[in-house]
């Protein structure tokens, strides 16, 4: 390219930075939220859990900011090409990440309503999916941030773990339910804890998948 | 073959010279018949001069040479047996400043027909192609008047009517809106929209919304190149080339 050629619209790009700036905060906190949430259950921590309950306005307001912000730059901006794919992905994003706020929410109320009561069994499958669930949320916003298509690619494959262990922690409340019905009650919340960490993953999935969109403009379906 | 008759018009390793300036660099690009092929590029890219390579126009600027070929309906519009003024009948031309003639509506729809000796019901035509143009219901009681008392965007769209009156195949649009307000050039491209039912058109355009928003097939030009030329769709979402990625986002212009 020549170099009579300037750069411009340079206020527009920063604008685009910033939202993605916005994005990964609101990424952030969401990851935080997660682990706060599964956090609260393992410690029995009413205090933290109530927190979080309490706190999801927060999210609440990131994404509608967020919103706000990509359907001003759509209309006063007419963006193209690269420029309409990342606005795309942050309009989808922010709600994938919404949800994600609140199947922790979901779990926090979950230990709000088992009310500090002895747990059934130690939690070992729970914590280690809440763990791999979180990671794919760091790393799918690690890879919208370096736009890396690999790294949003791995995602899917980090989902078939989560769901097995889904699999495993559901098979494994069951046969607890069936040999002592008094457990049936707490069981069956962990099982739905197990369900929001599940669609947790899901979620992260999602992100991936627009993440993809944006560097390549290609829709790919991860969940598969 | 299918994919050659559904091309209208066609370039074929074609270049342009003013004087020593090489404008157009061996450029190879169908269009395709009722569709609209917007063409786009930052200033100076030779947009303009390739839309005028398609009725000879560029043959009316001293010291311009052109090399390889132009193919309207599979002929070649260069050779010395074709009529310039012929060519100029089946592929009309709409500037970007509306030109009226200095005479009645009605005798500026009916220049081309009058000159060409049509023999038909004049009136009819003039209204035809007024209707064409969606003008007919705002002249059609003043066709007496001077067509300079129309509003800028009225007067475009008596271009284009003029421009329908000699039956053209192609129409080709440089840069109709520039000089239209907002309400005007939704018109213009309201009616390029229709048009497109009954004529190929090629737009040049400065505005990339505005060939996203009417375009079918969009082509960039940069430097006398072509650099992308694909589905409009396409284009604005998920260009091929970096330097179309560059300059439809703006990271240059």
């Amino acid at each position: 390219m020549s170099d009579e050629h300037q750069v411009t619209r340079r206020g527009f790009h920063a604008d685009l930075g910033a939202l993605q700036q916005d994005l990964l905060r609101m990424g952030t906190l969401v990851e935080r939220t997660i682990h706060d949430a599964v956090k609260s259950l393992c410690e029995g921590d009413l205090a933290l859990a109530e927190r979080i309950r309490d706190e999801d306005d927060v999210v609440d307001w990131m994404e509608l900011d967020i919103q706000n912000h990509c359907l001003t730059l759509l209309a006063l901006q007419q963006p193209m090409a690269k420029d309409l794919r990342v606005i795309g992905t942050v309009l989808k994003a922010v709600t994938d990440l919404e949800r994600m706020a609140d199947h922790a929410v979901d779990i926090a109320k979950v230990v709000l309503r088992i009310q500090g009561e002895p747990l059934i069994k130690p939690l070992i499958d729970i914590p280690r999916m809440a763990e791999i669930s979180r990671r794919m949320l760091r790393q799918a916003l690690d890879a919208f941030v370096k736009e890396d298509v690999t790294a949003a690619e791995t995602l899917s494959r980090m989902d078939d773990e989560v769901d097995h262990l889904f699999g495993q922690i559901f098979r494994e409340l069951l046969v607890f339910m069936m040999e002592d019905p008094r457990t049936i009650k707490q069981a069956t919340h962990l099982i739905f804890v197990g369900q929001h960490l599940e669609r947790i993953a899901d979620h992260a999935t999602n992100l991936g998948e627009w993440v993809i969109y944006q560097v390549t403009g290609e829709r790919k379906d991860l969940n598969d | 073959m299918s994919s050659t008759s559904n091309q209208v018009l066609g370039a074929d390793g074609l270049n342009l010279w003013y004087g020593t300036h090489h404008v157009l660099k061996g450029i190879t690009l169908g269009i395709t018949r009722h569709r609209v092929t917007a063409l786009i590029g930052p200033s100076g890219c030779g947009k303009s001069s390739f839309l005028r390579c398609f009725n000879r126009m560029n043959e009316l600027i001293p010291e311009s040479r052109v090399e390889g070929r132009i193919h309207f309906n599979g002929r070649d519009i260069n050779d010395p047996e074709v009529d310039a003024t012929e060519v100029r009948h089946r592929i009309g031309m709409v500037f970007q400043k509306p030109n009226p003639f200095p005479k009645s509506i009605f005798d500026n729809v009916a220049f081309g027909p009058r000159v060409n000796g049509y023999r038909g019901d004049l009136g009819e035509l003039v209204e035809t192609s007024l209707r064409r143009a969606a003008l007919w219901d705002e002249v059609h009681d003043r066709l007496g008047q001077s067509a300079l008392a129309l509003s800028g965007g009225q007067q475009q769209r008596l271009c284009i009517a003029r421009a329908l009156a000699v039956e053209p195949e192609v129409l080709l649009m440089d840069e109709p809106c520039s000089a239209l307000d907002p309400a005007s050039t939704a018109k213009i491209e309201d009616l390029i929209g229709e048009l497109k039912e009954r004529y190929s058109i090629i737009i040049v355009t400065h505005n990339m919304q505005q060939a996203a928003r009417v375009s079918d097939q969009t082509a960039f030009l940069l430097e006398g190149e072509i650099v992308e030329y694909g589905r409009t769709g396409g284009i604005f979402t998920r260009p091929e080339d970096p330097r179309t990625e560059d300059y439809i986002t703006g990271r240059f212009g």
